[in-house]
C-alpha cells in the first residue's frame, strides 16, 4: 500500500517565480487499488507522480511504500529514484529508439543491483512481452512498433522487474479514441489480474471514472475531493468537481428551508422553486449552486403525472451525436442542457416538459 | 491481454528489505571532473593574459614588475592606430565580402529554380576542407604581380604591360579571405531561408503584396536577426584570422592585430608584454562581437521563423535567367575550388615554379612528391597531426557530452555559467588562445612546454564551443522521459548516461567528432606559437615551407593534404552514416 501525506512541492518556473504545484496532498492507497488523480493541466498531479517516483523532490512531506519511507522530510529521507523499483509508464512512452523490444523491456533486470543470469532475463522478459502479447515482436526494433504497442511495451518494461508500484503518467492521452477506448479494458484486467497497487493521472474524467478504484479530483496543487467513481460523479462535492466530472447544469439559488428530511431541501433558483438533494446539512437563506446533470434533466412532450420539479419549456436547439441527442431548452430566459435518447423527435421551438429527479439535484454551498 | 502467465492472483513482489540509505554516487566525480577541466581550459589562459599584459618580461636577472608600459607602447604610437584602422577595414571588407556572395547564393540555392542547385549545394561545401594556408597560397600563385597565372595570361592576352591584379594589397587580403569564408556565409543564411515559413511570406502575398514587398517588409524583416548574427560571426572570424594577413599583408607592410602579435613574439628579443597588449585589444573586440552574436541568435527564437522545422518552400520560376544564375554558381566554384586546386596540381609537378606553358607542359616532373615523401619530418607531422586531432575530438566530444547534460538537463544554480564558461573560448582568436597558452606554461612550468600536450589542450579549448554545440542540438532532441524511464528502470546515473545519453546523442556525437577532428587538423594560427622541432603538424611544414620559399615542394604536400582530408570526410560521412543512429 502506498501512503503520501502532507506532500508540498514547489519549483521556480522560467521567470524565476515560484509555482507552488502540491499543498498538501494527502491519501492513502490500499494494497491492489487503482488510485487516480484526476485534474486540469497545472493542478499538481503530474508533480505528485512524480515526487512518489523520486524524480521530483518535495519541499515537505512523507511518502511510504508498504511501510518502506522513500520520502521523508521530517526524517531526512530521500531514496534516489533508481532505487525505489516502481515500475512507471511514461506519458511519451519514452521507449528508447537506439534498443529492440527485447531489450527495453529487459534493461530494468540488466541494469538492477540484483544480478541475474542471461537465461533468467530471457524467461521473465519473454514472461512479461507475453502478458501484453509482444513475445512475437520480441527482436524488432522498438521505433518500428505502432502507438498501440508501443504502449504496452512501456506497461512491459514497468512491469518486468515486479514493482511494488506501478505509476502510470496519462498513458493512453496519445492514442487514437478507439484504441484508447480498447487499452482501457486491457489496463483494468490486467491491473485487477496482478493486483499491483497503481497510481493513474489523467486529466480524462471518462478514462478516471472508467478504470478507479477510488479517485482523487485535484485543482490548483490540492486535493478537492476523494472517493469511489460513482461518488464523484453522482455527489460531488463542490463546483469545481461537478463542473470538471462530466458536463453540468449549474443553477444559483436560496436554501428555503428542509424538505422532508434526508438531506431534503427547497431552494429558490432562477427557474423557480426545486426541491434537491445536499451532501452538507444547509441553513436558511445560504446561498447554494444546484448542479443538474444533462442525462438527469428529463423532457418529456406530455405533462408528467406527479409533479415534483416540473417546469414547461420549449426546444431552443438540436444536437444530433448519433447515440445521444443534446436538447437545449429554455425555461424563460435561463437554458439548460439535456441529455436525451435520438427517438425524442420534438422539433425546434416547441413546447416540452422538464422534470429533475430531486435525488439528482445536488445542492454544493457556495464559495 | 493474457495475464495468467503473470503469477496470477498473487500482489506483485514480496517487500524486500532495501537498503535505503544514501550511497556515494559516482556521478559528481565524473561531473566534477568534466566542470573543472572545462573551468580550467576556459579561464586559465585569458587570466594570464591579461596578467602578462600589466607585466615586463620576467628573465633570468630580474623578475617580473607590473607596468602600464605595455598598453602605452601599445596606445601610444601611431603606429597602433594604423594597424586598429587596417583591422576594421580588413574585417568589415572581408566579412561583406563574404556576405554578399554567400546571400546570393543562398537565396538562388534555395529560392529559386536554378539547375543543378542540390549538386552545387554538396560542391559548396568543399571549400570549407580546404586549409586557409593552402587557399592562401593558391591564390598568391593565382593573381601575385610578379608570378600570378592569371595575371601573366592577362598580360600576354591584352599585350599590357602592368599587371592587372596585385593579391598584395588590402583588396586582395579581402578577396582571398571574403571566398574562404563565403561557404560559410552561404551555410548560414541558406538555413536562414529554410526554416523560414513559406506561409508568412504566401499571407503577405495574399493580403496584396507585390513580390517586392514581400521581401522588402517580410522576408528581410524575419532574416534581420539572422543577417546580423551572420555579418557579426563573419567579422569576428576575419579579424581573427591569421594566414592571410601574415601570407599577403606583412610581405608589404599591412599590418592587422594577428600579424603584429605574430610579429612581436618573433621578434629579438621577443616582446611578449606588447603581443598581450595587442591580444587583449583584439580579444575585447572579439568579444563583443561573440556576445552581440549570441544574443541575436537567442532572440531570434523570439521571430517566428526558426521553428526548426523543415520547409520546403515555393521557389521563384526564373526563367531562361536560371541559366545566369547557374553559371554564377559555375564561376564561384571555378574561383573557390578549381582555380586554387589546380594551380597546386601543376605547380606540384614543376622543378622551379613556372607558369603554365608547352615549354613548362614538357619539364613536368614528380620531383616534388619524392622530395616531400622523404621530407624528414613528414612523417612525424603527419602522426602529430592525426594523434592530436583524434585525441582532441574524443576529449572534447566526452567532456561536452557531461557538460550539455548539466546545462540542458538538470535545474542546477548557474548551469548558465557553466555554459558560458564553456562557449567563453570561441572568443579566443586562435593565435591569442596560443599566446596566453605560451605565456602560462612558460610561466607555470609542469613540464609540458615544448611537447604535444600544450598544442593537445590548446587544441581542447580552441574547439570545445563547436564539440558543446553539436551536443547540445542533440542533447535538446532527447527527451527528458528517456532518461527518467531509465532512472526508474533501476538504473544509476553512469549507466543511463552509457547506456541511453550517449547512444541517443551519437548523431551529434559522430558529426561534432567530424568536425573537430578536421578543424583540428587544419589548424595553424594557436600552434605556430606553440611547436617545437619534434612537435610539428602538417599545416606547420606547410608554413616551413612557406617561409623557406619551397613553392613546388609545398604545392606537392598541399594537394595531397588535401585529397587526404578529402578522402577522411568521405569516410567519415560514411561511417557516421552506418553508425549514426537509425531514423
Amino acid at each position: 500500500m502506498l501512503r503520501v501525506e502532507g506532500l508540498y512541492t514547489e519549483y521556480p518556473n522560467e521567470k524565476g517565480e515560484i509555482v507552488r504545484a502540491a499543498q498538501d496532498v494527502t491519501f492513502t492507497v490500499p494494497e491492489g487499488k487503482l488510485f487516480t488523480l484526476l485534474g486540469p493541466s497545472g493542478c499538481g498531479k503530474t508533480t505528485t507522480l512524480r515526487s512518489i517516483a523520486g524524480l521530483e523532490k518535495p519541499r515537505a512531506g512523507e511518502i511510504a511504500v508498504n511501510e518502506r519511507i522513500v520520502y521523508s522530510s521530517s526524517k531526512r529521507v530521500f531514496v534516489a529514484p533508481n532505487r525505489r523499483g516502481f515500475g512507471m509508464v511514461f506519458q511519451s512512452y519514452a521507449i528508447w529508439p537506439h534498443m529492440t523490444v527485447f531489450e527495453n523491456a529487459a534493461f530494468p533486470l540488466q541494469v538492477g543491483e540484483k544480478r541475474r543470469s542471461r537465461q533468467e532475463i530471457r524467461d521473465k522478459v519473454m514472461r512479461v512481452l507475453t502478458a501484453v502479447q509482444l513475445d512475437h515482436l520480441a527482436d524488432r526494433e522498438a521505433t518500428k512498433l505502432s502507438g498501440g504497442q508501443q504502449q504496452r511495451l512501456a506497461l512491459a518494461r514497468a512491469l518486468v522487474m515486479e514493482p511494488q508500484l506501478l505509476l502510470l503518467d496519462e498513458p493512453l492521452s496519445n492514442l487514437d479514441a478507439k484504441l484508447r477506448e480498447k487499452m482501457r479494458f486491457e489496463l483494468k484486467r490486467l491491473q485487477r489480474d496482478l493486483r499491483i497497487t497503481t497510481i493513474y493521472v489523467t486529466h480524462d474524467q471518462s478514462e478516471a471514472l472508467a478504470l478507479s478504484h477510488e479517485i482523487a479530483v485535484m485543482n490548483e496543487g490540492r486535493i478537492i475531493q476523494i472517493g469511489s467513481p460513482r461518488d464523484i460523479y453522482e455527489r460531488p462535492a463542490s463546483a469545481f468537481v461537478a463542473d470538471f466530472v462530466g458536463s453540468t447544469n449549474f443553477l444559483d439559488g436560496d436554501v428555503l428551508g428542509p424538505d422532508g428530511g434526508d438531506g431534503r431541501y427547497r431552494v429558490r433558483t432562477e427557474i423557480g422553486e426545486v426541491s434537491v438533494h445536499a451532501p452538507e446539512a444547509l441553513r436558511a437563506h445560504e446561498k447554494v449552486l444546484v448542479s443538474v446533470r444533462p442525462e438527469d434533466v428529463e423532457l418529456t412532450e406530455a405533462k408528467p403525472a406527479n409533479g415534483v420539479n416540473v417546469w414547461e419549456a420549449t426546444v431552443d436547439q438540436k444536437v444530433f451525436l448519433g447515440e445521444v441527442v443534446d436538447f437545449q431548452v429554455k425555461l424563460g430566459a435561463r437554458a439548460l442542457l439535456s441529455r436525451q435518447h435520438p427517438s425524442l423527435r420534438t422539433p425546434i421551438g416547441h413546447a416540452i416538459y422538464v422534470q429533475l429527479n430531486p435525488e439528482k439535484c445536488v445542492a454544493l454551498r457556495a464559495a | 491481454m493474457q495475464t495468467d502467465v503473470l503469477h496470477k492472483g498473487t500482489a506483485f513482489g514480496a517487500p524486500a528489505a532495501p537498503d535505503d540509505r544514501p550511497r556515494f554516487e559516482w556521478a559528481w566525480i565524473v561531473i566534477g571532473a568534466c566542470v573543472l577541466v572545462t573551468m580550467y581550459l576556459a579561464l586559465i589562459p585569458l587570466g594570464f593574459l591579461i596578467w602578462q599584459s600589466f607585466f615586463t618580461p620576467q628573465t633570468a636577472e630580474k623578475a617580473a614588475q607590473f607596468t602600464f608600459s605595455n598598453y602605452s607602447e601599445a596606445y601610444g604610437s601611431s603606429e597602433t592606430w594604423r594597424l586598429f584602422r587596417n583591422s576594421l577595414i580588413y574585417a568589415l571588407g572581408t566579412s561583406t565580402f563574404s556576405f554578399v556572395v554567400g546571400t546570393g547564393l543562398a537565396w538562388m540555392n534555395e529560392r529559386t529554380n536554378t539547375p543543378f542547385k542540390t549538386f552545387f549545394f554538396a560542391l559548396s561545401l568543399i571549400p570549407l576542407i580546404i586549409p586557409s594556408i593552402l587557399f592562401t597560397v593558391a591564390w598568391i600563385l593565382l593573381a601575385s604581380p610578379k608570378i600570378g597565372i592569371v595575371n601573366l595570361a592577362i598580360k600576354d592576352f591584352l599585350g599590357i604591360d602592368t599587371p592587372l591584379f596585385d593579391i598584395y594589397s588590402m583588396a586582395g587580403m579581402i578577396w582571398i579571405d571574403g571566398l574562404h569564408y563565403s561557404p560559410m556565409a552561404f551555410l548560414l543564411m541558406s538555413a536562414n531561408f529554410r526554416s523560414m515559413d513559406p506561409a508568412l511570406e504566401e499571407s503577405a502575398m495574399m493580403s496584396g503584396a507585390n513580390v517586392l514587398q514581400v521581401a522588402w517588409r517580410v522576408t528581410l524583416r524575419l532574416s534581420w536577426p539572422a543577417i546580423f548574427a551572420t555579418i557579426l560571426i563573419l567579422f569576428v572570424r576575419a579579424i581573427e584570422s591569421f594566414e592571410v594577413p601574415a601570407l599577403v599583408g606583412l610581405p608589404v607592410g599591412i599590418q592587422v592585430f594577428t600579424s603584429s602579435i605574430y610579429q612581436a613574439v618573433h621578434r629579438y628579443p621577443s616582446q611578449v608584454g606588447l603581443a598581450s597588449a595587442y591580444a587583449v585589444t583584439l580579444l575585447a573586440i572579439t568579444t563583443v562581437g561573440v556576445y552581440f552574436q549570441s544574443r541575436l541568435s537567442s532572440r531570434g527564437s523570439k521571430y517566428a521563423t526558426m521553428t526548426g522545422k523543415g520547409f520546403r518552400p515555393r521557389h521563384i520560376d526564373l526563367g531562361r535567367w536560371r541559366w545566369f544564375t547557374a553559371s554564377i554558381f559555375i564561376v564561384y566554384f571555378l574561383l573557390i575550388v578549381i582555380l586554387p586546386f589546380t594551380v597546386l596540381l601543376w605547380s606540384s609537378f614543376q622543378k622551379f615554379y613556372s607558369v603554365p606553358s608547352w615549354q613548362a607542359l614538357h619539364n613536368l616532373t614528380l620531383d616534388p612528391y619524392r622530395f616531400i615523401l622523404t621530407y624528414p619530418s613528414l612523417l612525424r607531422s603527419v602522426w602529430n597531426s592525426l594523434l592530436l586531432s583524434v585525441a582532441t575530438a574524443t576529449v572534447i566530444m566526452l567532456v561536452t557530452s557531461v557538460i550539455c547534460w548539466i546545462v540542458v538537463k538538470t535545474k542546477l544554480k548557474g548551469r548558465w555559467i557553466l555554459d558560458n564558461i564553456a562557449s567563453l573560448p570561441m572568443v579566443f582568436p586562435g593565435l591569442v588562445l596560443g599566446l596566453s597558452i605560451m605565456i602560462f606554461y612558460l610561466n607555470v612550468d609542469v613540464g609540458i612546454y615544448g611537447t604535444m600536450w600544450i598544442m593537445f589542450i590548446a587544441y581542447v579549448t580552441r574547439f570545445m564551443p563547436y564539440g558543446l554545440r553539436y551536443n547540445t542540438t542533440s542533447m535538446l532532441q532527447i527527451h527528458k522521459e528517456l532518461e527518467e524511464s531509465a532512472a526508474m528502470s533501476g538504473a544509476s546515473w553512469a549507466t543511463t548516461f552509457r547506456r541511453i545519453i550517449l547512444p541517443l546523442l551519437k548523431p551529434g556525437l559522430v558529426a561534432g567528432f567530424i568536425y573537430v577532428m578536421i578543424v583540428s587538423i587544419r589548424e595553424l594560427s594557436s600552434s605556430i606559437l606553440l611547436y617545437s622541432p619534434g612537435t610539428e603538424v602538417v599545416s606547420i611544414v606547410i608554413w616551413e615551407l612557406w617561409e623557406n620559399g619551397q613553392y613546388v615542394e609545398l604545392s606537392a604536400l598541399g594537394v595531397l593534404f588535401i585529397l587526404a582530408l578529402f578522402v577522411l570526410v568521405m569516410v567519415a560521412q560514411w561511417l557516421g552514416k552506418k553508425f549514426g543512429v537509425k531514423e
